[in-house]
């Protein structure tokens, strides 16, 4: 899938990144091009979903040095919409429930400012209802759905589905997928996955920050990466996920303790 | 941090109905007195004992205070120097649209509110009040065939006098409070309703009124009946231009429905709210109520509040027939310096009555905004049942929202509940839809109209899209 001329979607430079003026992330640095996709782990509270928010643009995580740029262009300037619209994506951990706001009409509004970008036709109501029953197949969900307010009283499944609804939706061009197998059953986790495997183009990649290695027995990544204390301290393939998985984060935290003993 | 600033600068937006038409108006001296309401009077042709209503609530007036209970501060107005009557010189007893002054016309399609036969509503039959008089009444010869009167007050005062002797002032006492006393003493115009017996009105009435002086008291009276089994749905809409100072707007508006009759009131408030710094707006102090006089009678308010420096005033319901329902849906939108105090009464008199309250309060820069409510259950009430909800929302971090609920039950066979809360507008929840590419403004936009939606399915759908657009209007920014 990934071959020497991909062009490079995300590069991470040394990033420092702050939340309530405490650093979290202390010079991460990350390579993604496209067709490939990355698992990022860690423990809670090692800076991955930080990681996740700094990209998509939170207000609340401030970038006190280092670089971001997609397609070789920096987006620290950019706006969290602007961001979204040139096809950053972010799938929650916590998906918020906003009631009132019906579930169709915010899809409707978001796909149609991802296609005003791609310099697409804007979807009228009835455009876009023939295009999201078809997306709805992907992720298993009942149009029902649509009906209701945004993820107002769904699940912790429907959420993450939702999610994944919206990402096929706006076909992004890197998504970053945090968490999104936490709280699944068995069943939605395979919906969920087959869903993320069905999504991946080979011009687009994915970021996939999980605890488990149960998501990356569904969708294989080419690289694994593991943070701890805000920063990326090894990468691997395949392999070093199911190492964790078998020794926990322990056998990390030694391995890096005798690096540094070393230098 | 910044976030909610942002958000301050975008629910601050130049008011648009700002203006003023050039018009020569006719006005009669400053000042308050008994000759001045006999002037009134006779200005209007009154028969007397309309004279005598005015001249007996005038007497009231003297002898009352103006109510400080609220909490709601204010620079106090003098009543000596408001002018009391003011009216566009023109031939107030017009025969047809076309001998409306043209700058009258043009002033309401600037409103957004078209008068001439082509470009009118097609489903809305609209009194169009500027200053202290109805210029125009749209479609009342198709209204009256199926028997339904909707004219100006003063038109109604004298063409069915018998009519307003029967039920003026017997909803709002002229001793009601301080303001409704004063509106019976000098009221200009409004509108008048009448539905008979069995009829559906055919189309949805509405009035719009429009402030034009500076230093005019705008006192306008409203009187609807339905009569056993008829229905109508009815709209006012209301703005005013910039003035430096603050102007009173005292109205009084009286429903009644008999036996089986249903009337929806639906209210959308634009007055001019006075500038960031809290200088000049409208005063807005209105009473509102409903007397459910029959059995299985309905009566149902919704209000989109937006305007106005200050905003005093509880539509209510008297629930004297069995099984009437009341209902009242509010949104206000509070911004800068205003100030709302506003909510409703529902006061159960009869068997199995009902009534349901939504409130929708959105409190943005240093704005102070209440809900105040009564629900009354009398001994008689059996079964009676009342169902509350009171939300508000803060959007930064220097406005305030309270909620006062005020609940008598002297009934033990009846049910009452009531829930209430208090929410900022969510960081998180704005991030969420940014991060799908929508922005900011429009998030939002989004938020608060979602906030309101319970409110926004209650109103006639006409006005829903339209009070939609006002309230994405206050909280619209400057980019695009």
């Amino acid at each position: 899938m990934i071959s020497s001329t991909s062009e490079t979607i995300l590069s991470i430079e040394d990033l420092h990144a702050s939340v309530e003026d405490q650093e979290i992330l202390h010079g991460v640095n990350l390579v993604v091009k496209e067709g490939e996709i990355h698992a990022i782990m860690g423990r809670n509270g090692s800076g991955k979903s930080t990681l996740s928010k700094v990209i998509a643009g939170h207000p609340s995580y401030k970038v006190l040095s280092g670089s971001i740029q997609f397609k070789g262009k920096d987006i620290l300037e950019l706006e969290p919409e602007e961001r979204a619209r040139i096809g950053i994506f972010l799938g929650f951990q916590y998906p918020v429930e906003i009631p009132g706001v019906s579930n169709l009409e915010f899809l409707r509004v978001a796909t149609n400012s991802r296609r005003k970008e791609l310099l697409k036709s804007e979807l009228d109501t009835f455009e876009f209802e023939d295009l999201v029953k078809e997306r709805l197949k992907i992720v298993e969900m009942d149009p029902a759905f649509l009906e209701r307010s945004v993820n107002e009283g769904f699940s912790g499944g429907e959420k993450k589905r939702n999610e994944i609804l919206q990402m096929a939706l706006l076909e992004p061009v890197i998504s970053i997928l945090d968490e999104t197998d936490s709280g699944l059953d068995i069943d939605a986790l395979r919906i969920v996955a087959s869903g993320i495997n069905r999504l991946s183009q080979p011009n687009s990649a994915t970021i996939l920050i999980t605890h488990y290695q149960r998501l990356l027995n569904e969708i294989t990544p080419d690289f694994v990466h593991i943070m701890a204390d805000g920063k990326i301290i090894k990468t691997g393939n395949k392999e070093l996920a199911v190492d964790l998985e078998k020794s926990g984060y322990d056998f990390i935290d030694k391995n890096t303790k005798e690096k540094e003993m070393a230098k | 941090m910044t976030q909610s600033n942002t958000v301050e600068e975008i629910v601050s937006q130049p008011y648009k109905y700002g203006f003023i038409t050039e018009i020569e108006t006719e006005k009669i001296p400053k000042g308050l007195n008994e000759d001045v309401i006999r002037l009134i009077s006779a200005k209007k042709n009154e028969p007397d004992f309309l004279l005598k209503f005015r001249l007996r609530a005038y007497e009231q007036w003297l002898k009352m205070k103006e109510p400080d209970w609220s909490g709601l501060t204010y620079s106090k107005v003098n009543y000596q120097d408001l002018v009391y009557y003011a009216a566009p010189k023109q031939d107030i007893k017009k025969k047809s649209l076309d001998e409306v002054d043209p700058k009258l016309l043009e002033t309401f399609e600037k409103l957004g509110i078209p008068l001439s036969e082509q470009k009118r509503l097609s489903n809305v039959a609209v009194d169009a009040v500027f200053d202290s008089v109805s210029i125009a009444t749209t479609y009342k010869e198709k209204l009256a065939e199926h028997g339904v009167i909707f004219c100006s007050i003063s038109e109604a005062i004298s063409e069915y006098p018998d009519l307003i002797e029967k039920y003026i002032g017997k909803v709002v006492p002229i001793n009601d409070n301080f303001f409704a006393a004063l509106n019976s003493a000098v009221f200009s115009d409004g509108s008048f309703v009448y539905i008979p017996k069995g009829v559906e009105c055919p189309m949805e009435l509405s009035s719009y009124f429009r402030i034009n002086s500076g230093d005019t008291g705008q006192f306008e009276r409203t009187l609807i009946i339905a009569e056993e089994s008829s229905s109508v749905s009815y709209l006012e809409g209301c703005t005013a231009p910039m003035f430096d100072t603050n102007t009173l707007h005292a109205a009084v508006v009286e429903l009644v429905a008999l036996d089986n009759a249903s009337i929806k009131y639906s209210t959308v408030q634009n007055w001019y709210a006075g500038n960031e710094e809290g200088v000049g707006g409208i005063y807005n102090f209105v009473t509102k109520r409903g007397e459910c006089r029959g059995n299985n009678s309905k009566i149902s308010w919704s209000q989109v509040e937006t305007g106005s420096a200050i905003t005093w005033k509880y539509p209510s319901c008297v629930l004297k027939g069995d099984n009437s329902i009341g209902e009242f849906y509010s949104i206000a939108l509070t911004n800068n310096c205003q100030k709302a105090d506003t909510g409703t009464k529902m006061i159960h008199i009869g068997k199995n009555t009902k009534s349901k309250i939504v409130s929708k309060g959105i409190s943005a820069g240093q704005s102070k905004n209440s809900y105040r409510g009564l629900v009354s259950i009398s001994p008689n009430a059996e079964g009676s049942r009342n169902y509350s909800q009171c939300d508000s929302m803060l959007i930064g971090d220097k406005a305030s929202a309270n909620t006062y609920p005020y609940i008598q039950s002297k009934q033990p066979q009846s049910n009452i509940e009531h829930e209430a809360s208090t929410c900022k507008i969510s960081e998180d929840q704005l991030f969420y839809l940014q991060s799908r590419g929508i922005d900011f403004e429009e998030s939002v936009s989004m938020l608060v109209s979602g906030f309101c939606s319970d409110v926004f399915n209650e109103l006639p759908m006409e006005f829903a899209s339209e009070a939609d657009k006002l309230l994405a209007l206050k909280l619209e920014g400057s980019v695009g």
